[in-house]
Order: structure tokens, then sequence, then C-alpha cells
């Protein structure tokens, strides 16, 4: 502000400044004001600030007119204030100019009133003075601070009548302190508030993730599944594991966890996929198998035909010809077949081979050998464990699980191998010591009991096939026992320590395991080497074989201690057929007991039943493809109404037998189903009736 | 071990009237395939979605079953598909009896 101001007398404008400095007003005080400053003036020489506004004369002596006012410089000029009811800003009318500049709270009360009466009971102070009515009860109302004035002039108050009540205890019943009314004064301490301080820090938020699920009612299940397999599994741990994997492992392959290639774990579903495919591929053979019957066989009585369903043929056999084929007995589509080679000439290789019947285009398993595998068995409990023997003697175990290339066990040379082709072998019911055990039988004439223990293979020779009557003349002229060939043998289903045995001579043995040195039976039975000699699935008694002879007899066992009856040198068979052909192999069909199907060298299938005709073969069918194939060996599947014939190209041929060929005892009408026993029963019963017949001419009856 | 499932789509891919076979992992991606790459990935979504739904299905209905396959025969072919625990394999093959 300018220091030379024209100061205007007007009454009502007045410099804010001054009036300040003066708040009354008073002439006296400005007059007095004004000669100091004159003085002060004059004392000193004017000292200008560079930054002061230049104004000239006329712009100094200009006049500023001020007004006084009674409104409050500080209170807002337009105050705006939402209105609900108009649900728009709204400047309120007008705006209180009241400004409070000071303001004390008295506390003097009069003397008549309710409140300073009480203090006057309280006190006890002035009763004489005033007139006071003895107060009633005292209600404890509001109670005033604490501080009492000192002087007893006045009832001075401390504190509002509004201020926090003090406790009421204080007011009734409590006894009335005697204070020295001159220099009493209550004392009250405060401690010392500590500052606040605001304390804060921030953390990295979380790191959040959206999450969003479908439940459905499988998850669930699921998810208890997965429970439950870990508290087996910690109850596993608890439990010594006892038995090993071998009873749980199945022939179909189980997927091993592997963390490897991602592509690995396709693998069951690709297996799924391919035999979808193939299912596509050969659909019209699988309508055929299941559901086509050859309708014509209802006119011709005795006939039947065989329908050539799947052929399986793999790429490495195809130069070997099948030596064995065995069903699985557990998977009624699965087939184990061995391949190798007959020829004494030319030996390579062998193979064996597991066909199912679902994916006819590849094996489901294959194994590779270095020397040819003559025969295979399947293992009746254990259907993954096969016993294969091979051309250079040596038998050998494989798992179809077990991922391994080879063999489990192998004998060798030291281990009791056999010194000439095994021609057969055959798993038997675990022994005492719940071990696995199979036998073999090879051209050397020894027939041997394998035994799998732990880690290998232990042997036991059981049989020596000597040729009691003829020796071979040594060197010095001393008498060599010469054993025989084995070639074949077969065990009783019911009694399992009886079994027949072929040899290459032609001979027919009857022998026990109780008995190593001599046989309970000899039969001439063919002129050449015996194939194949199976008992009867149904019939106790009633054994078939067959020969290079061409021939396929049915024999009958006769009981040991009729040795006396009519001297029989040479024993005749109950049947007889004549098939044109060297007989590669025969079998019994497991569904009656006198059918039979029997295979030849020149390619033909024959199937035989008893019932139907005694003489000649229902069927007979040329089943290879190309000429000069030699059909090896046959197989009844156990359930359906299937064969597989195996050739000598390393082809696998399946058929179906047409209706007249499985013939069964008809059902009588009504009557309840039959069960197994007496199945067996009828069955023998059927082929007791024809042999009865036969008995009592035993000529040969020639096809 | 993939040599065995190369081996296997070989096979596959040998019979007659197949068109193609992809492999499909949970995520509707085609890991492997015959097809050319943007059939694959039509058929792969596709098909991921039915077969997903065609299990659900199943296992809604009995928690203990489960898919084992699915065929789709249409008037051109036939769509063959066989799920697996991450994946699927699908084989589109055509009608053999044409």
């Amino acid at each position: 502000m300018p220091p030379k101001q024209v100061k205007s007398k007007t009454a009502a404008s007045v410099d804010r400044k001054r009036s300040k400095r003066g708040a009354d007003g008073d002439d006296l005080t400005e007059m007095g004001d004004g000669t100091e400053q004159d003085d002060w003036m004059q004392a000193k020489t004017l000292v200008k600030p560079e930054d002061q506004l230049e104004l000239s004369e006329a712009e100094l002596k200009e006049e500023f007119t001020r007004i006084l006012t009674a409104n409050n410089p500080h209170a807002p000029q337009n105050i705006v204030r939402y209105s609900f009811k108009e649900r728009q800003y709204k400047q309120t009318s007008s705006v209180d100019q009241l400004a409070v500049h000071f303001a004390l709270d008295g506390n003097l009360l009069h003397k008549d009133s309710e409140e300073a009466r009480k203090q006057f009971n309280r006190t006890g102070l002035a009763e004489t003075k005033e007139e006071q009515a003895e107060p009633a009860a005292e209600a404890a109302a509001t109670e005033e601070g604490g501080e009492e004035g000192a002087s007893g002039e006045g009832k001075e108050e401390a504190g509002d009548e509004d201020a926090a009540p003090a406790p009421a205890s204080k007011a009734g019943g409590k006894e009335k302190k005697l204070t020295n009314q001159f220099n009493f004064s209550e004392r009250a301490s405060q401690t010392y508030n500590n500052p606040f301080r605001d304390r804060a820090t921030v953390t990295e938020p979380p790191p959040r993730a959206s999450f969003s699920s479908n439940v459905t009612q499988w998850e669930i299940y699921d998810a208890y599944q997965e429970d439950f397999e870990k508290q087996e599994k910690s109850k596993e741990k608890k439990v010594i594991p006892g038995r090993k994997e071998e009873e749980k492992s199945k022939k179909k392959f189980q997927i091993s966890e592997t963390s490897s290639d991602d592509i690995t774990r396709v693998e069951t579903a690709a297996k799924i996929v391919e035999r979808m495919v193939n299912q596509n591929t050969y659909d019209d053979i699988a309508q055929d198998f299941k559901y086509w019957e050859d309708v014509s066989d209802e006119f011709r009585d005795s006939e039947g035909t065989l329908l050539p369903l799947w052929k399986f043929s793999f790429e490495k056999a195809k130069k070997l010809a099948i030596t064995s084929v065995c069903w699985s007995p557990k998977y009624r589509d699965l087939v184990a077949v061995s391949c190798g080679s007959y020829d004494f000439m030319k030996q390579g290789s062998g193979l064996i081979i597991l066909w199912t019947m679902k994916n006819p285009s590849f094996p489901e398993c294959y194994f590779e050998t270095d020397s040819g595998v003559m025969c295979l068995d399947v293992h009746p409990q254990h259907p993954h464990w096969i016993c294969a023997g091979f051309y250079d003697g040596s038998v050998a175990i494989f798992s179809a699980v077990d991922k391994r290339e080879g063999a489990i066990h192998r004998c060798t040379a030291k281990n009791g191998k056999h010194t000439d082709p095994v021609w057969q072998v055959r798993w038997q019911k675990d022994d005492a010591d719940n071990n696995m055990n199979f036998y073999s039988i090879s051209s050397d004439g020894r027939i041997c009991l394998w035994t799998i223990l732990k880690n290998e293979m232990v042997y036991q020779d059981v049989i020596r096939l000597s040729l009691p009557d003829v020796s071979a003349e040594g060197p010095d002229g001393i008498k060599v026992a010469t054993t025989g060939c084995g070639t074949a043998f077969d065990f009783h289903k019911q009694k399992d320590y009886l079994f027949l045995v072929g040899t290459e001579e032609g001979k027919v043995h009857i022998c026990s395991k109780a008995y190593t040195s001599h046989f309970i039976d000899t039969i001439d039975a063919h002129n050449m080497a015996v194939y194949k000699v199976c008992w009867n699935r149904f019939h106790p008694k009633i054994f078939i074989t067959c020969s290079a002879d061409w021939t396929v007899k049915i024999w009958e066992m006769k009981d040991t201690m009729d040795k006396s009856e009519s001297g029989d040198e040479a024993r005749k068979p109950l049947f007889s057929f004549d098939l044109n052909n060297s007989v590669g192999d025969v079998a019994w069909a497991p569904y009656s007991s006198t059918v039979f199907a029997a295979v030849t060298s020149d390619g033909k299938a024959f199937v035989y039943d008893l019932n139907a005709n005694k003489y000649e073969p229902l069927c007979e069918q040329m089943v290879a493809q190309k000429k000069k194939t030699k059909l090896t060996h046959v197989e009844f599947n156990p359930t359906y109404p299937i064969v597989v014939i195996g050739d000598d190209r390393g082809n696998v041929t399946s058929l179906k037998l047409s209706p007249n060929l499985r013939k069964m005892k008809a059902e009588k009408k009504g009557a309840p189903p039959v069960d197994e026993a007496t199945k067996v029963q009828r069955e023998i019963e059927k082929l007791e009736k024809i042999l009865s017949m036969v008995r009592n001419q035993p000529t040969e009856a020639t096809a | 071990m993939s040599q065995e499932i190369d081996e296997i789509i070989k096979r596959i891919m040998a019979h007659k009237g197949v068109i193609g076979v992809i492999i499909v992992n949970n995520d509707g991606i085609p890991l492997r395939s015959t097809l050319e790459n943007s059939q694959s990935v039509h058929y792969a979504s596709q098909i991921h979605s039915l077969a997903s739904k065609a299990r659900g299905v199943i296992r809604e209905i009995d928690s203990s079953n489960d898919l084992r396959f699915l065929r789709v025969r249409s008037t051109k072919h036939e769509i063959l598909v066989a799920p697996d625990h991450d994946y699927f394999m699908i084989v589109i093959q055509k009608d053999a009896s044409n």
C-alpha cells in the first residue's frame, strides 16, 4: 500500500488498516498517528523501492472511494447448494454475513436457578446468605467438569453444563469434600499425548489368476477314484509285496507310463483305431464270421462246408512254414503261431507270432528267433507265458507282455538241451511248489520236464524212448540200445499222469509220469512217423492219431490188466481213414466227441463226424491258395465255430464251420438247460453208441 | 517308441480307403497328421468337441464307464475316433463297400 495516500475525511470511509489500529475510531488517536507519521517521514529520506509504481501527480491525487458496509468480507458471496427437491443447483439467496470474532462462554448462573441451588448444597456455602430451600434428592444431572473457582464470590462453573457427565456416584451418596475455600485447588494432570504418526507400507499384490471350471458327475467320480487309489497305494506300501506281477499281467499290452515323448502315450488309442480300420476294411468278413450260416446245409444232410474268413500273413513269415498253432485259453480271439522250417536242408530263423482276429493285417506281437520254432504252447492259467521248442533242440519261454526282444529263459547245451529238434511242448499244472513246468519231446528220444524256478529253467529227464527189440551193433559188436524218436505227445485231460507218445517209427506208447523206464502200453499204430496223437476231449479212452502214411486212426485204450486178452500183438484201430496224402495234423472238436478235422499235404482239409458218417468226411475242401502248398496244422477255436489252418508258406487261414459240421445233440423242447457235466456225459454216450457198433467187428473201414 | 506309432500310422494308411490319420491332444491341437495343416486343424477342432461331448454323455450316465471309440458314418466317408487319456486318434476312411 502506498504510504502517500490522500486521506479523505469522509466519515463513512475508513482505511481498513486504520480501523484496525483504532477500534474506537477516536479522532485523537488518528491524529496522533498522523502526526507521528509526518515526523517520522521528515527524519528519514524517502527511499523508493525500485519496483514502485510510478504514478503521476494527478493519479496520486485521485480519490478512491471506500464504502463501509456491514458485510462480512470473508463470507462467500454466492453459495450454491444442490436442491434435491428441484434436482439442480440453486443459489442460496442470502448468505449469512455474521462473522464471529470472539466467543467466550460465560459461566454465570442465576442464583435462583436449579443448578445454583445444587451447587449451594454441595459446597455448603452461603446457606445462610441466600434463602435456599432444602434440596430434594439430587438427581445426578449434568455435572460440572470439576474445576471450581477458588474465590468464594461467585459460583463459577467451569465448562459447559453440556459437558460430558462425570460419574453419577460423585453427586449422590459420596461424602462432601471439605475444601479449603481459600487455596484449595483441584488438580488434574494430563499425560503427554504422544503425537500420532501414520505409517503405511504397500506390498506387492499377490498374483491373481482367473479360474473357472465345470463340474460334472464324472469329474467328481474321477476325483474320488484318484483319492481312493492314493489310499490304496499307501496301504500297499505297508503290506509286503507278495505275488509278483505275473499274475496280473495279461497278454494285451499295458501302457507303461513314460515321461518321454508325448506321442508314445497314444499307443492304446492307436491300437484301437487300427482295429477299427481293419474292421471296416474286412467288414464283410467280420459280418460273415458272426452271422453267416450256410443255408444249403439244410438240404445236404451229411455235407458241410468251410467258409474262408481272414487270412493272416506276415511279411517275415513268408518263407517259413507254420509249425504249430495254439489258441489262447483266455482270449478267445488270440492265436499263437510258431514258424519254422520242416526242411532239413533249409534251416533259417524262426518266428513266434500272436495274431488276433480283430486285426488281420498285422500281428499283435511277434518274436524273432535264430532257430526255427517247431512247437509252442500257451499256458492255460497264465496266458502270457508261451513255451516253445526249437529246431536246434533248445526250449525257451516267452512272455507276451514283457517287452523284451527275446526269450525270458532259454536252455543251453549244458542245461539239458535236446540234441534233435523239439517236436512238441506242453504246459503242465503248477507243481507242488507253485512253479510252472512243461514237458518237451524230441527226436533224440528224450521226454524232459522243465521247471521254471525264480531265475532259471531246470530240466529233468522223464522218459527215454528205447526200442527194446531193435538194437544197433556197436563197433565191438556190443549191442547198444537204440532210442526211438518222439514226434508227438498228448496228456490225458482228466488223468494228468497219463500221456501218449507218438514216434517216428510209427509206434504209439501209452506212458505214465510215474514210470520212467517202461511204458504202460505200446501200439504199432502206423507205418510211418506219427505226427499227432490226441486224446478225445470227452471220452476218457479214445484217442486219434495221424501219420505220414496217409491215414488217420482212432484207437481205444485197453485196460492194462488185460494183457491176456486175445494176445493182440497187433492192436487194431476202431476207425481208420485214408486221406490220400500225408496227414499233417488232426484235431478233435471242442464241442463234440465225434467231430474231428484233419489237414493233408495236398492242401485239403477234412472234417469228419462219426455220428453222421462213419466212413466218409462231411467236408473235404481245398483250403490252400496256391498249389503245392502243404497244410501243416489245424486247430479248433474253443468258443467260436472256427478252425485255423496253417500252411507251409507262412499263411494262417481261418475258416468258419458250417452248421452241419457242428451238430450237437438237440435238446428236447421244454427241458431245462443242460449243464456241463451232462453235456459231457451225452457226448460220451453218443460216442459209445458208435463205438459199440464198431467194436464187435474191428475191421478197418476205408474211405 | 514313437517309431511304433509311426509304424502303426503307416499301416493304417496302407488300408484301402483310408484318407487320413490325425492325432489330437487334449486342447484340440493336432500333433501328427497325414493331411495338410488347415484340414487337420479343421477336423481336429470339430471332432475334439464332439468326442468330448460324447465322452461326457457316457460318463455322466455312469461314471465308471468310459468312451471306447466313436464312429461317425456319413454318406461320403466314416470318421473313427478313439480317445485315450490325453489324446484322440482320428482316422477318416472311405466306405469300403463302395
